[in-house]
Formats: C-alpha cells, structure tokens, sequence
C-alpha cells in the first residue's frame, strides 16, 4: 500500500494565532488505502493541521498537494467537494433531522428546484446498506445511539465521492462493541482505496487500526512512523517527549489502604437515593480523604449517580447525610455550600463558558458561592488562577483568553481549576481524562492521588477500568442503572473481576474490552 | 509587524473602533452638507447646538438600550419597553394632573415613586414569566408589549393627559451647568449601571448565564435570580426613559409614548456589539450605539430626505453599519485586497504577549 504515491502531501505547514505558533514546518503525507493515525497531547497541534488541511483555516506557510496537485480550499464545503470529508469529534449533524436528510443536507438531489425525497431515502438506504447498517431512514437521528449517529456521519462523508476521510476522535464516546463496528466500517473503507486520516488518543485502538503513524508535539512534526515498527512505549515517549517515570510512579499507589479511612463519621453518606428513569435508589458512603471509582459501562447510570451527589438532578427519595447529620442536595447550588465540587463529563455544553476568558471560568463557581454582591478581588483572581495556571500546566498560559481557544484537555484543566480553588471537600470527576492526552491523564491522576492524601474525598468515574483500580479505595459498579456492587480495592481485585461484575453473566459480551 | 502597523491593527481590531467611525462619518456628512451643523453656541447660560439636540434627545433611547444590554446578555430580549415607558409615563403625568398644585416638588416626587413602583411591578411581572414560569423571552414580554399599550390607555383613560408642571418638565427639557438634564440623568444611569455590573461580579455572572446557561447552573449560579433581575433592572430603565419622553411634551399619549423603541433599543445593543446570542456584553458600545441611531434620525431631518423615504434610508444605514461591524464581512473584504486574512480573533481587547506553545 505504500508504494503508490501519496495522495495527500502537506509539506512546511505553519500556523500561527496571536500568542500562539500552533504549527510550525510540519509535514504530512496520506496514502490511498491507509488509516494513518495523527497522534500527540492536546495542543500538539492536531486539530490545527486538520483545520488548515480542511480549509478552515488558511496556512501561514507550506503546500498542500492533493493527486500532486496544489490546492487551498477555502472552506470545509470546499474541500468536501475536492473529495476530503472530515468527521468530527462532536457530531455535527441535526438530531431533530431524520437520517436521511442528514446525510443529504445540503446538496439534496433537486429537480426544478424541489428535493426529491423519495429518491434522497433511496439513496441514503443504499449507502447504510453498503456499511452494514441497517436503520430506518425515516426516523429522527436523535432516535439512535450516538455510535450509530457517528456512523451516519461517516456514511454522509463517504458518499460525496471522498478519497480522503478524516475522523477526528471518532471513538471518544463510543463503547468497545460500537468501536468494533466503527473499526469494521473503517477497514472496509481503506480496502476500497480511501485513505482514512485517524485521531485518536486510544493506543490500543491505533496498534489494532493504523498503518502508519504521524507524531506531532508541541507544534512540530516528531516523525512518521510504521506502525509495526513502533512500539507502544516507543510511540508515548515520542508523544510526552519525556522519560515515563510519571507513568511508573503511579502504580506504586496502585493499592490503596481503605481501612483507616473507613473509621469514624463518613463525609457523605446517601442512602436509598434515586430517580425515576436515571438511576434505582443506592446507598452509598464516602469519607474524607477516600477516592470511590464508579465502574460500569457507557450508559449504565454513572453519569446520573454523578448527578444525584451534585443536585444537578433532583432525587426522587432517600436521604443524605453529611458530616452525620441529616441534609439535602437538592440543587448545584446548595451542594457546593456543602463543599460539592462537579466537573461533568459533557465539558463543553456543561463545563466551560466559551467566550468567558480562562480566569473568569476558573474563579466562577467561586464568585458565585460568594454571591454577586462580594466580587473577588481583582489581586486575589490573577494570585489563585496563575497559582493554578502554573500548577496544572494550563496552555496556552494567558488566563485572559477566552477559554474557547483552547484545546479539550486544557480545558479539562480549567475545569478543574475552577473547583480545586473553591476547595471542595467532596470533588465529583465525570471521566476528568476522556479525550485528552497521555500527559495531562497522568497529571490529572497524580493530581487525585494528591488531592486524597490531602483529605479530600474524590468520587472518580471513569470507563476506563485500569485508572478506576490504580486510583479508588473503594470500587463501586454500576449495571443497567443499578449500583450492583461495592468492592475494597484490596489485592483480590482486579480489571477481570469487575468485569464480571459488570456483566454478571448476562452482559459477558460486552466486558471482553 | 513595524510598530505602526501594529497599533494601526490594534486600533483597526477594537471592537469600538467601527461604531465609532461611523458615528464621525455621519457628522462629517451633516457637516458638509449643512457647514454650520457642528457649531454650538452659549444662549441664556444654556449651550444650543446639533449636537447638544443629539445627546439630549438620545438620552431615553441610551436608558432603554442600557436596560436591553443586560436583558439580551442573559440570552433573553424585552420586547415590552416601549409599553413600560407608556404606562409609567401616563401614570406620573395622570398622577400630577390631579393634583391641585402641579408646579409642587414633592408632587412630581410622589409621582415619580409611583410610576417607578409599577414599573417594578412590571419587571417583576416580565421576570417571573421568563425566570420562574420559563416562557421564551419573546413570548413572555410580547404580552407585556401589547397589552401594556392598553394598561397605559387605562391609565389614561383614553384620553391624551396634558399637564403644566415645571419640575416634571424639567426632567426633559431642564437644564445643569449649561447642559440639557436630560443627558446628566443618561449618563447618571449609564454609570450606576455600569458600576452595578462591573463593581460586582453581577457583570460577569449574566455574561456566564448568556455564554452557556447549564454550564453556570452547574457552577452553582442561581441564574434565575439574575435573570430576573435583568428584567427588572430592564423595566425600571424603561420607565425613566418614558418620565423624559413625556416630559418633552408635557403629556402622555398611552399609544405614542415609546412606540417603537424597543427596536431601536435592541439595534443600539447590537450596533454596540452585543450578541443576540447571549454573553459579553458592552456598555459604552451600548451607548455609541444610541447615539448612532439619533443622529441617524436628526441627519434625516436636517437633510430634508422626505417622511416617505426616511425609514428606507435609516434601513440602509443600519445594515450598512451591521455589515461593517460583522468580522465575517471585513474578512471577505480584506482577503479580497491582500490574501492575508484578518486574525480569527474578532475580538481583541489589548495585544496578547507572546506564549510558548
């Protein structure tokens, strides 16, 4: 497959944003009939270079062939058209749509200026049939899963003729069986000759998927390299350009001493909490210093666990405790009066205010648990959020950019900059490290590690089972909306068994991941 | 990047820069076309003069527009202004024409407190709707908007309440230290708001409210508290505005008395470079705004452009000013002179330093 010439080349792309060189003489090259993963931390310039290879953005400096022929598209309509499709991490498509005027919007197939429906569904069935889909056409796309929505996205890329397809993060929100069907759909697109463009921050996905692999750090091009020529550890040192020592460290933690922690008043203890709909009532206690891992797979009521703790969502019955007296979490507002602190897993609709600079979103919950009326001192904001710029690393280190600009792990981290000052007692984490890098994951998990041995109790969800079991004391599962279990991380415990039971016989399928 | 193209950049990217421009061009239109428009001249210790007439007749719409900035910042809009300046216009003024002594200070002070606490009412009315009950912001102050027309003919019974009192008309047409009142009171209310906002994180939180309303809920923001108060603080902005109109003619007119003002208003935010959309929010660009559209109204009639036409001309004034403002447009424009294009950044508040990536 690599003998043929390639049918993309990017050569000395640069790239700057005022205070920001996001890529400087990167080179790039794509062959038809390969899925070629771009890889490095958040703000490596990853979504930059697709941006200018889109035409989103317009290069500083650098060529972009495609066939060996230059182009600049001016726009991602553009480039579309020239056979270049990208999907991208969120969906961008219409859920009150149906799928088939999803997959045509736009360029519906017209005579006298009317769209032909019947023909827009003809073809939209043929085109799901071709990647093994079988839905109603008809429907909302909001009637389906978010795998599934992805896929409608990929099969309205792939129609308009594309010769390159570009997934940006396809698999951040997908569970392991929808990423088999994604990764199923993918190898049948490269064997039709399609060169398939893949960003990812999964590795085993991208030793189980990719051909070759393009490591980007910091801006700049590390190298091009064959998969099978590039070990794991190879391709994360590439990636964090530093000795993985980090890494390492953390797995002395990996066991955890849950029985000092358990003597005395529990910090929060719930019982018999629920909703209707989101989550069977649960009991569930957590004291000071304890990191509690909520298990379970995509959908199995995490999240809504998450929720109930925070009054995000308001529980139908059961009782709350803290510090042993009886209390209620009814709404955000009154648990951060009881030290609850939230970072919700959806970082974009419910954790940052885009056009809000980096200072202002980390001092917010803060400022309104002060009230409008007792603003913070402006001496006291520029102390506490370069404390935090510093000590998280945030990039780039200006706190009066507006938080939009910067990539999703910094934003991550703003996030939780802006819990960490209003130093909460009880720190909920909804998957704090999904989509982001090998480097911030690890500070995030040196982080919790620190925050708990410093009193703090942390509720940690996370799908993925390795980091729940280095992190937690206490491991709690979550099944079909139910809390099945609560296990002590003591040495009987391990990834294999809070498989089993998570799938408990009937779920078996699934936790082979 | 020399230094001078650099601050020429700089100066170019400030997000007033255009409103103003705007602003000077028209006046240098009016000028040439009438040489002495730009002249002002002491009479009697007061100052007479175009632009002393612009400033003073802007005054209610600056108050409203004030008011809608905040509305529009929490994502929400008040259709209903023009309604609050009737109704607590008509309610001062039916107030002091009962009165036996209308010239009496303290009437026009009692009359002002109670238009100012139906006007509370109103807000409060407006707020709950939105804030509390959850109604669209368009939906819930439309009620407001046309039924208020016929609270204010209630008010006056139908009838067009004319009054002859010197403090209350003074509000309009008085004078400070050689300047219309009028404009003493606008930007007495443009700094109370301002500090209001921007002396306590209120600015910052309605900013986090429209920027992403879940977001701040789950930062622990009451956001409906401070949507409500923005309706209020709408309302009562609108009911100064109506004491000034009513003030200039000495009488209230239940279905004249701010008709229309809400658009201008909402067009003053815009021009201002408020979003629609909810977020950041500009005072001062608020107030240019303001300004823009009265002279836009006095160069209308000064040029003698005919009452058919005039709207028509306005129109093309105003979307010519929306265009230039929209960053999306500038870049068309420039990329097409030099294929460099503008930054992406529409908004640059001061040069940022050089950051490592």
């Amino acid at each position: 497959m690599t003998d043929s010439r390639p049918v993309l080349t990017m050569t000395g792309i640069s790239k700057s944003f005022p205070g920001v060189r996001a890529l400087h003489n990167v080179n790039f090259r794509l062959f038809p009939g390969e899925v070629h993963a771009l890889m490095g931390e958040n703000g490596a310039g990853k979504s930059t270079l697709i941006k200018v290879l889109t035409g989103v953005y317009d290069t500083d400096e650098g060529t972009i062939t495609l066939d060996g022929e230059p182009v600049s598209f001016s726009g991602p309509m553009q480039a579309t058209a020239a056979g270049v499709s990208t999907v991208y991490q969120e969906v961008n498509l219409c859920t009150n749509l149906s799928v088939a005027e999803n997959i045509f919007i736009g360029r519906e197939p017209r005579l006298l200026g009317a769209v032909r429906w019947g023909e827009v569904r003809r073809r939209a069935r043929a085109l799901l049939t071709r990647l093994d889909l079988d839905l109603d056409v008809s429907a909302p796309l909001g009637s389906y899963s978010l795998a599934i929505q992805q896929m409608v996205a990929i099969a309205r890329a792939i129609d308009i003729q594309a010769r390159v397809l570009i997934l940006d993060e396809p698999t951040s929100s997908l569970d392991a069986g929808e990423v088999a069907q994604l990764f199923r759909i993918m190898r049948q697109l490269r064997d039709e000759g399609i060169a398939i463009l893949f960003v990812t921050h999964f590795l085993d996905q991208v030793y189980e998927i990719a051909d070759r692999i393009t490591v980007l750090r910091n801006g700049g091009l590390v190298g091009e390299y064959l998969t099978a020529e590039l070990p794991q550890l190879g391709l994360v040192e590439k990636m964090i350009g530093k000795e993985l020592d980090v890494l390492e460290g953390l797995e002395e933690h990996s066991r955890r001493d849950l029985g000092a922690l358990e003597e005395g008043t529990p910090l929060v203890a719930v019982s018999n909490l629920g909703r209707a709909g989101a989550v069977a009532p649960f009991s569930l206690t957590i004291h000071a210093g304890e990191v509690v891992g909520l298990a379970g797979l995509l959908g199995s009521g995490r999240t809504e666990v998450a929720r109930l703790f925070f009054g995000a969502d308001r529980a139908d019955g059961g009782q709350v405790a803290i510090d042993g007296t009886s209390s209620s979490l009814r709404t955000p507002a009154q648990a951060i009066d009881q030290g609850v602190g939230f970072c919700s897993e959806n970082r974009r609709a419910e954790g940052i205010v885009p056009e809000l600079s980096v200072r202002e979103n980390i001092i917010l919950a803060m400022q309104a648990a002060r009230g409008w009326l007792r603003p913070i001192p402006r001496r006291r904001q520029d102390e506490l959020v370069d404390k935090y710029v510093k000590a998280l690393n945030i990039r780039p280190a200006d706190p009066e950019v507006p938080v939009r600009n910067l990539s999703g792990g910094n934003q991550q981290k703003v996030l939780l900059a802006r819990w960490l000052i209003t130093e909460p007692r009880l720190l909920i984490l909804d998957e704090p490290t999904r989509g982001i890098d090998i480097g911030a994951k690890t500070e995030i998990q040196r982080l919790v590690t620190q925050l708990s041995d410093g009193g703090m109790a942390v509720l940690f969800i996370s799908a993925e089972l390795e980091e729940v079991l280095r992190l937690s004391h206490k491991v709690a599962v979550m099944r079909d909306r139910q809390m099945v279990a609560q296990l002590a991380n003591d040495e009987s415990l391990d990834a294999e068994r809070i498989m089993q039971t998570i799938a408990s016989g009937s779920h078996r399928e699934e936790a082979d991941r | 990047m020399n230094d001078t193209k650099g601050r020429y950049r700089t100066l170019i990217g400030h997000r007033l820069f255009w409103p103003v421009a705007v602003l000077v061009a028209m006046l240098a239109a009016n000028t040439i076309y009438r040489p002495g428009f730009l002249s002002i001249e002491l009479k009697d210790g007061h100052l007479y003069g175009s632009p002393i007439d612009i400033l003073r007749l802007s005054a209610p719409l600056i108050l409203v527009a004030l008011g809608m900035t905040l509305v529009i910042s929490t994502g929400g809009i008040d259709l209903s202004v023009g309604s609050v300046c009737a109704i607590s216009g008509a309610m001062a003024c039916m107030y002091i024409s009962k009165q036996p002594d209308q010239n009496s200070l303290a009437v026009v002070v009692t009359a002002l407190a109670m238009a100012l606490g139906v006007a509370l009412v109103l807000g409060v009315w407006n707020g709950v709707l939105v804030a509390v009950i959850g109604i669209q912001p368009i939906i819930a102050t439309l009620i407001l908007m046309v039924a208020g027309r016929g609270l204010a003919q209630l008010i006056t019974q139908g009838q067009i309440i004319t009054i002859n009192s010197g403090p209350f008309r003074s509000i309009g047409l008085g004078h400070l230290l050689t300047l219309p009142l009028a404009i003493f009171i606008a930007l007495a209310a443009a700094l109370l708001v301002a500090a209001f906002t921007r002396r306590t994180a209120l600015g910052m939180i309605i900013e986090s409210v429209g920027g992403n309303a879940e977001a701040s809920r789950l930062a622990g923001i009451r956001s409906g508290r401070v949507i409500f108060l923005a309706y209020v603080v709408s309302a009562v902005c609108a009911a100064v505005a109506g004491f000034m109109m009513t003030a200039n003619v000495s009488s209230a007119d239940g279905n004249a008395v701010g008709l229309w003002v809400e658009l201008d208003a909402i067009l003053a935010v815009v021009i201002g470079g408020t979003s629609l959309a909810g977020g950041r929010f500009f005072l001062s660009g608020t107030i240019l705004g303001a300004l823009i559209i009265q002279t836009l109204t006095t160069t209308v009639y000064a040029m003698n452009i005919s009452p058919q036409t005039s709207l028509l001309f306005k129109a093309v004034v105003v979307i010519a000013v929306c265009l230039i403002q929209a960053p999306a447009f500038r870049a068309k424009f420039s990329r097409r002179r030099r294929s460099a294009p503008p930054p992406p950044r529409p908004v640059a508040d001061k040069p940022k330093e050089q950051v490592p990536a």
